[in-house]
């Protein structure tokens, strides 16, 4: 029996305690038409043994491929040290940290990342996370209609160049809690959001504005012109962040004269592996007076009955197994296994380690622009700086380049004629830390090779 | 012995140099988009975080390390292979947007997991993306929304739900626009018949169930219930919280739900995670199969892909940026292969075994169970009330105590209306043995509560920490450290 | 046994309504219901100058267990609010009568303080809580 440790003795012994004549007796209270005896599709029981040669199987047939494919996941450079300590039994199998005295280690390590968040989004309090980056700023929108009491519109400005993805979850999650979204244009030659953009709002009532940096394409938005105008008009401002691009980037705390209300984003670039786009996690901090408003597990320093230090979950009365049906969210388990992994690669790097690494990102990214725009028939498709990401324009359908770069093991992007379509035949690109000289330059020659093998439609 | 916070290990110019780039390269970026001020992060090398960590592990209770009879949370063991396995680098490593050609290993996975939890759910699809049990709710409910709305029928905006429910369920049903209407239960633990029979009518939209329910007895009239519900016009939801007392027993859609949500990091094993991941997948009959949220895999021959909105045009929508807890599904996978049609059925019987031995053994020994006329399910009540009245040793003084004897706590005071109750769930994993101890540790904290309640309302007593003040850390709230703050 | 002063008026939500000279009430919650919320950590207070009609939730009272909703007794509008319990939540506590109220507001039908509770009825209803 797998995992289950009785002996016939050990069950005897049970069933006479209870005082039931078999096991099946404890099931009397179930009608019994109800009873099943067959579990369609569920096989036979395989060993560990052969669940491993499986498994490998399984993974060896995904793996090999170069990837320059970015879109929100991003590969970096995990140290050992991260998942070696963050799978250890006493993380990896603990409960959400409701009985403090037996929960330091995971409190303090909360507490710990909270103070990171904090400072590198420049805002004053971080909850314990949230799912992930789309849900997060599902969450952030519903956050900020109950933060700015003075806006009864439920208005949320939601830029073009955010994650398109972010969107529909945005939709799907607050939408149907009578949150109006409304997306504003971008300019697409530069791929950023002009402030004359929002001018259809300029005598709205608006809840809050919600600015990328950098933005979905890669560009980065002149984010002091759009808070300013958000803040003049009574709305919060939402900055949707990479925190890696953090150690290089103004903190959302500082935009414009007063600073954005609400970060969130995307934690997976913080020693989360991309394995197919989850478990992930999503973060948020905002400043002190709306911390109330916040969704989500946060914790507190505080002392014992000693006066000795100590760390607990607090303000869980804002919280569903407290508030029930007026919580300021359902949220209950969130990803605490991510932001140990998270605070541990943090600790590691530090502020000049991960400025490294965004800096390495930026700069592979550069290359990479350069060597590719560099053939016939592709080229930059937007000015202006870049973070880690950058748009292409091929003279050709994306689609099938990608499928023949795929061919040759090379993840060539991700395509953006769907959601983008006036970019025309276009591609973002990344490359992060991870890729050398010679990976960009396998992938330039790969390009230059199906380019030539493929006629232009 | 505390351990002080990591930035107290800082030092000015230290970091783990093997892990990051060996030299910073110049950025290209305009000065009005740079920070000015690096981020106040740990500069510590690589032996002071791991030994840091390391440490600040050892002050965690875990399954690994404690019994954790944690009512309604399943704190059953999570295998080692589950992890190592999932963490190979062709699954660890894989983009969420590689191609489906580099992709089939993956989805054969997710495919088969799909069909595995059709099975033993008993409803017709699964979608894999809800990050989390409450998402999994807001996906049940928002079908249930757009089932009635397809239909017409908008005016459908209210869920029925028993007041004995965890509190995402209200929580839940109202961020998806619905007014949530409170059943009572009756003395046996079930819902109240003629209470239901009141609450339903033209506006109903659904209720919203577990079974067995929060109070730990098998639902009886589950199939009236069903019943008035379905007569009303209404859809039954499952939350699948109890989803381990039945396994291979009974399937949620065999007694008439329409949609469950699954707690995978409950019963199919996956970790806890000190406080997630989770995964909240989800079952639907064929009445809500349109609207699940996508992406689902599909099989074409024999090539698998993800189905999304060309494929389900009704769909709620996406719940995530990609495709849900993509690891933690993989490693349910793997608990479940390894379990198999047999290993499913045993884990819903030697939960209950388990259960039903604790809740006899406690009361032979004196305990009070809450619903002592019914059969426990795998998990079970008692309410200590009487010891508060006599001895003024409450249900918080007893889990704190319990600490002291190195079990973690069971759940207390939930649910709500079973005054000073535990929560117990002893889960299939934990030997006779484990249970005994735990019955010897009860039996124990009973004596004490007569001869020296003091010591009982002064525990835990050899813990890192004794018992915390809540009120100073929300009335001061600091819930994060800053550069010259003083360390308590 | 929880203080109820004879000359305010009550809500069967354990509210208070103090009418002043001006004819404006100021509303807290009872001696009872800070006993039952236990220490308050937070207040959340309504907006001076907000329109609340009778029954809305306007203020939210936080314990670490509990945060309960505090409703409208009256319709009217928010003439100002307590703004020293946003550090001394705890003032709630200790004299909920007096430096522990919430809000004032300025009626718009005097009549329906005719409908609520007096000492008396509150005292009875209470009675039948223990």
């Amino acid at each position: 029996m797998a995992f289950i440790p009785h002996t016939e003795g050990d069950v005897a012994d049970m069933l006479a305690a209870i005082g039931a004549a078999s096991i099946g007796e404890l099931f009397d209270e179930i009608p019994p038409g109800l009873r099943v005896d067959e579990l369609p599709g569920v096989p036979e029981a395989i060993s560990e043994m052969a669940i491993t040669r499986l498994m490998q199987a399984r993974a060896a047939q995904d793996q090999g491929a170069l990837c320059f494919i970015g879109a929100g996941a991003y590969e970096h450079h995990i140290p050992a040290a991260v998942w070696e300590i963050t799978t250890r039994g006493e993380y990896y199998s603990a409960y959400t940290p409701y009985q403090a005295e037996a929960s330091q280690g995971t409190l303090q390590l909360i507490y710990e990342y909270q103070s990171m968040m904090a400072s590198l989004t420049g805002l004053d309090v971080s909850n314990a996370s949230l799912y992930d980056g789309a849900s997060a700023l599902a969450e952030a929108a519903l956050m900020a209609v109950r933060a700015n009491r003075r806006s009864k519109a439920r208005r949320i400005l939601l830029p073009r160049t955010v994650p398109p993805v972010y969107a529909r979850v945005a939709e799907a999650i607050a939408g149907t809690q009578g949150i109006e979204f409304c997306r504003v244009d971008y300019d697409t030659a530069s791929g950023t959001t002009p402030v004359a953009a929002l001018a259809p709002w300029e005598n709205e009532d608006v809840t809050a504005v919600v600015i990328p940096q950098p933005t979905f394409l890669g560009s980065l938005e002149a984010v002091d012109a759009l808070t300013d105008w958000a803040h003049a008009r009574g709305a919060l401002v939402i900055a949707v962040v990479n925190p890696l691009s953090l150690a290089l980037l103004k903190p959302p705390g500082q935009w414009g004269a007063a600073g954005a209300d609400i970060a969130c984003g995307e934690g997976q670039p913080l020693g989360v592996p991309l394995s197919s786009g989850g478990p992930y996690f999503g973060f948020m901090t905002t400043r002190a007076s709306h911390v109330r408003q916040m969704p989500g597990r946060i914790v507190g320093r505080t002392v014992d009955l000693d006066g000795k230090p100590g760390f607990t979950l607090t303000l869980q009365a804002r919280e569903q197994h407290i508030r029930r049906s007026k919580a300021t969210s359902n949220i209950c388990t969130n990803q605490g296994l991510m932001v140990t992994a998270a605070t541990i690669y943090m600790s590691l790097l530090g502020a000049e380690g991960l400025a490294r690494v965004a800096a390495s990102s930026h700069a592979n990214t550069r290359r990479l622009v350069d060597a590719l725009s560099a053939l016939p028939g592709v080229e930059r498709a937007l000015s202006g700086p870049c973070f880690h990401e950058s748009v292409l324009r091929f003279d050709r359908p994306v689609g099938p380049v990608l499928e023949a770069l795929a061919t040759r093991d090379v993840f060539g992007g991700y395509d953006l004629t769907t959601d983008f379509p006036e970019l025309g035949h276009a591609l973002l690109v990344c490359a992060t830390e991870t890729k050398t000289a010679e990976d960009i330059a396998h992938y330039a020659g790969a390009l230059a090779d199906v380019l030539k093998q493929q006629k232009v439609a | 012995m505390t351990e002080p916070l990591i930035f107290e290990h800082s030092r000015a110019g230290r970091f783990a140099r093997a892990q990051a780039p060996v030299v910073r390269e110049e950025v290209e970026l305009p000065a009005d988009c740079l920070r000015a001020e690096p981020p106040v992060l740990p500069e510590v090398s690589e032996l002071q975080a791991v030994r840091h960590y390391t440490r600040l592990s050892q002050r965690n209770f875990s399954i690994d390390t404690h019994f954790y009879p944690l009512g309604s949370c399943t704190m059953k063991y999570n295998p080692r292979a589950c992890n190592t396995l999932a963490l190979q680098p062709g699954f660890r490593g894989r983009h969420p947007y590689a191609p489906a050609s580099h992709s089939q290993g993956f989805l054969a996975c997710m495919f088969e997991l799909q069909e595995m939890l059709k099975g033993v759910t008993g409803m017709q699809a699964v979608s894999l993306t809800p990050m989390a049990g409450a998402q999994g709710e807001l996906a049940g409910v928002l079908m249930i929304r757009a089932y009635h709305h397809a239909r017409n029928e908008t005016h459908r905006n209210e869920i029925l739900v028993p007041d004995a429910a965890h509190g995402t369920n209200p929580a839940t049903a109202v961020m998806c626009g619905m007014k949530v209407v409170e059943l009572p239960t009756d003395a046996d633990g079930d819902v109240d018949i003629a209470a239901l029979e009141q609450a339903v009518g033209p506006n109903t939209a659904g209720i919203m169930l577990t079974n067995p329910s929060t109070v730990g007895v098998f639902e009886r009239k589950i199939e009236q219930i069903a019943k008035i519900v379905h007569g009303a016009g209404g859809l039954l939801y499952y939350d699948g919280a109890n989803l381990n007392a039945i396994l291979g027993k009974v399937r949620p859609g065999d007694m008439g739900f329409d949609v469950i949500h699954m707690n995978l990091h409950k019963t199919f094993s996956t970790p806890h995670g000190g406080g997630g991941p989770g995964s909240g997948a989800v079952g639907v009959g064929a009445r809500l199969q349109p609207f699940m949220p996508i992406p689902v895999v599909g099989r074409e021959g024999d090539r698998y892909r993800w189905q999304d909105e060309k494929d389900l045009p009704q769909s709620i929508g996406r719940l995530s940026g990609f495709m849900g807890n993509a690891g933690v599904l993989l490693r349910a996978y793997i608990y479940m292969r390894m379990l198999g049609q047999e290993g499913m059925r045993q884990v819903g019987e030697f939960a209950t075994l388990n259960a039903n031995y604790l809740a006899a053994r406690l009361k032979a020994a004196g305990f009070e169970l809450a619903y002592p006329r019914r059969r426990a399910s795998h998990e079970f009540i008692i309410t200590l009330k009487r010891m508060a009245k006599d001895q003024g040793v409450t249900a918080m003084d007893v889990a704190k105590a319990l600490l002291d004897y190195g079990f973690h706590a069971p759940t207390t005071y939930f649910p709500l209306l079973v005054p000073e109750c535990l929560l117990i769930e002893p889960t299939e994993t934990e030997s006779k043995e484990a249970l005994d101890g735990f019955i010897d540790a009860m039996c124990d904290i009973m004596e004490r509560a007569v001869r020296d309640a003091e010591h009982l309302k002064g525990a835990p007593w050899t813990l890192p920490v004794r018992r915390l003040d809540d009120v100073r850390a929300a009335r001061q709230l600091d819930v994060a450290w800053r550069p010259g703050s003083v360390d308590a | 046994m929880s203080e109820v002063p004879s000359e305010l008026k009550y809500t069967s939500d354990h509210e208070w309504l103090r009418v002043e000279d001006d004819g404006n009430v100021v509303v807290g919650v009872t001696d009872h219901a800070q006993a039952a919320l236990g220490e308050l950590v937070f207040v959340e207070l309504p907006e001076s100058g907000s329109e609340v009609a009778q029954g809305d939730a306007c203020a939210v009272v936080e314990s670490v267990k509990a945060a309960s909703d505090v409703y409208a007794p009256v319709t009217g509008e928010i003439l100002g609010v307590n703004e020293d319990l946003a550090d001394t939540p705890e003032k709630v506590n200790q004299d909920p009568y007096g430096d522990g109220w919430l809000f004032r507001m300025r009626l718009v039908d005097p009549d329906v303080l005719g409908e609520l509770l007096d000492a008396e009825a509150y005292q009875a209803l209470l009675d039948e809580l223990d």
